[in-house]
């Protein structure tokens, strides 16, 4: 059997065993299901989605807040990184409106900027995870020497809690945009190779691939027109939750003092100032961490949304 | 059954193996040179040296990698380049705090989980369904900071209930000690619950259309024995599944809430190595870690077939 836990997917095969499920998931095997469940496992993320307004909403705020990224120096109403000392801590007022932090920056200058790093690095751990991943994944599902090393050190990698990996890797290179990028994808990575490997495990009994290859196609060709599209779906479903956990990943990198430098303003970092303050001033906290919380939780409804919307069988593949 | 065992508890070794190798290479594979990394900028040539010496950075990979590994396999992590006290002595005087908050996380996310998917998956798609699965959401999307800092501002500085931070050990009376660790224990607790709690639901979902739920049912068995005795019993190993993988999620939840309130732990140890580049630090910190994980995970997946019969090896 396999090593540790996070393993269940393959586990599944255990007779008699409730079919595993990945370490978030809260699907259930559609295999399993009653048409009773099936009806509720449409909703099985939650009261939020129910309401048929939390998709459009989600989508708003993610459009909001991209746009707030890319217009941001037209939009903040100061410097983010402009000090006066005369206006330290200043509570909200109409010059500025969130008030101001302990070097005297307007916080909402800050705030928008912020959403610079954490969309920059939710996109980028989405995408480089999903490059690095869907190679190792198709392989690992064809060839069963490398899936059987492939998955140890997948295994492995899972072993070590992300946040510490991460805090490691920033640790030796330095804390960079691409660092941070790098250091929050290698934990993820174990994600994508197992769901992709999932999906060509499972594609590859079917005929049309049989077909293929008894016709001779060759292995890149099988791979690229019968087994990449299969995995699309769920890919673009995963890589909105890895989205969502790399924004909240470098908060919480920023808000320990491993992120990005405070000259670049973070949402995590603005935060970690904060601290200091907060008996003085908790809405030093309370602005960035409504922005951020309510970021995350937009991209996660929406990778529900995209979830329900693009392949409703996904669900048995453990995608969240 | 104990060929199952002992194949399962073997497979131990290349999830550590590869940990180690991981551990080991960080530092050695990115680019620059690695007592520079771990110096900083300021290094004069001899601290250079000294690190080098105490890495054993002068040796080919190879040698560096068995002989690292022979040391931790005899339980030595090296020291620490800040303080110079060995890494296991560092681990083990932080190791209460962080052990009484887990343990204290674990058993009030479980307490309040379990229940509460039992009563959203019952009362399905009714508005209890609705809440518990909206704050599941929530969960996982606030960050384990801006809970903390939402707790302390609501009980310990408006209520003045408890103290805003700080960390008593359990020896010098169970009050105060509870007085502290309660916060950030239910800060800790949110993402646990969240995914608990989701899990039970879905996996008692499936239960619950089953025909022997039904049969329960029937013969008038009341609504709670079916739910607990019956279908939770039955829904129990995904549920397990997930509180042993959510284990590394709350690892990560450690580092956060003890900065926030201040206690001396694990996480606290972690953060003061980031900070000041103590490389054998957070090395011994990332294997202990994520043994522990391996571990935990392990004993679980030894306990399936105890939970339920049906699953034989």
């Amino acid at each position: 059997m396999t090593a540790t836990t996070k393993n269940l997917p393959e586990s599944a095969a255990k007779p008699g065993a409730t079919p595993g499920l990945d370490a978030a998931t809260a699907s259930t095997p559609a295999a399993a299901v009653t048409p009773a469940a099936r009806l509720s496992l449409h909703n099985s993320l939650g009261g939020l989605r129910r309401m048929k307004a939390a998709p459009a909403i989600s989508a708003f705020v993610v459009i909001a807040l991209i746009l707030m990224a890319i217009f941001a120096p037209l939009l903040a109403p100061h410097d983010p990184l402009a000090m006066t000392p005369a206006m330290r801590l200043k509570p909200s007022s109409d010059m500025y409106l969130l008030g101001t932090d302990a070097f005297g920056r307007d916080i909402l200058s800050r705030i928008i900027y912020g959403a610079r790093v954490s969309l920059t690095i939710g996109l980028g751990v989405a995408i480089v995870s999903i490059l690095i991943g869907l190679p190792l994944g198709l392989l690992s599902g064809f060839f069963k020497t490398l899936d059987a090393i492939l998955m140890r050190v997948m295994d492995g990698l899972m072993a070590i809690p992300s946040v510490l990996l991460a805090i490691a890797v920033v640790a030796v290179s330095g804390a960079s945009m691409w660092s941070l990028i790098i250091a929050i994808t290698i934990p993820e990575i174990p994600r994508v190779v197992r769901l992709v490997r999932s999906v060509v495990l499972s594609a590859r009994e079917e005929l049309y691939v049989e077909a293929a290859i008894s016709l001779g196609s060759s292995l890149p060709r099988i791979l690229r027109r019968h087994l990449v599209p299969n995995t699309i779906a769920p890919l673009i479903v995963q890589g909105t939750y890895i989205c969502a956990s790399a924004i909240l990943t470098e908060a919480i990198l920023s808000f320990l003092g491993a992120g990005i430098g405070t000259e670049i303003p973070s949402w995590g970092n603005i935060i970690s100032e904060g601290r200091m303050y907060f008996q003085l001033k908790p809405s030093l906290i309370y602005w960035p961490g409504l922005v951020l919380s309510a970021c995350v939780l937009a991209v996660n409804l929406l990778g529900d949304t995209a979830r329900d919307m693009l392949d409703p069988k996904m669900k048995q593949r453990g995608g969240h | 059954m104990p060929a199952y065992f002992l194949k399962r508890i073997l497979a131990v070794i290349p999830v550590m193996g590869v940990v180690a190798v991981f551990v080991f290479l960080l530092l050695r594979l990115t680019p620059g040179d690695p007592a520079a990394i771990i110096a900083g900028d300021m290094a004069t040539p001899e601290q250079l040296a000294k690190i080098r010496a105490a890495l054993g950075l002068n040796e080919p990979l190879l040698t560096q990698f068995f002989s690292w590994i022979g040391t931790v396999l005899k339980g030595d992590l090296g020291t620490s380049l800040i303080s110079g006290t060995p890494v296991t002595t560092l681990i083990g005087q932080r190791l209460e705090p962080t052990l009484s908050l887990a343990i204290m996380t674990a058993i009030l996310a479980v307490v309040i989980a379990v229940p509460l998917g039992v009563l959203a998956a019952w009362k399905h798609q009714s508005w209890v369904d609705n809440l518990v699965m909206s704050m599941s959401v929530l969960g996982f999307s606030v960050p384990v900071f801006v809970i903390g800092y939402v707790l302390v501002q609501i009980f310990a500085l408006e209520l003045r209930w408890l103290p805003v931070q700080g960390y008593r050990s359990w020896t010098q009376g169970f009050w105060p000690f509870l007085q502290r660790a309660i916060l950030p224990a239910f800060t800790l607790a949110s993402i646990y619950v969240a995914l608990i709690a989701r899990m039970t639901r879905a996996s008692l979902l499936t239960v619950l259309g089953e025909d022997y739920i039904r049969t329960a049912r029937a013969k008038g068995l009341g609504e709670i024995i079916v739910l607990f005795r019956h279908a939770l019993r039955n829904a129990a190993v995904p549920i397990l599944t997930v509180i042993g993988t959510g284990f590394a999620l709350l690892i990560s939840g450690v580092v956060v809430t003890e900065s926030v309130f201040n206690i001396p732990g694990l996480g606290r140890l972690t953060v003061d190595a980031i900070l000041a580049r103590d490389y054998p630090v957070i090395q011994g910190l990332i294997l202990t870690t994520s043994g522990v994980y391996v571990l935990i995970n392990l004993v679980i997946d030894l306990s399936y077939s105890a939970l339920d019969p049906r699953i034989r090896y």
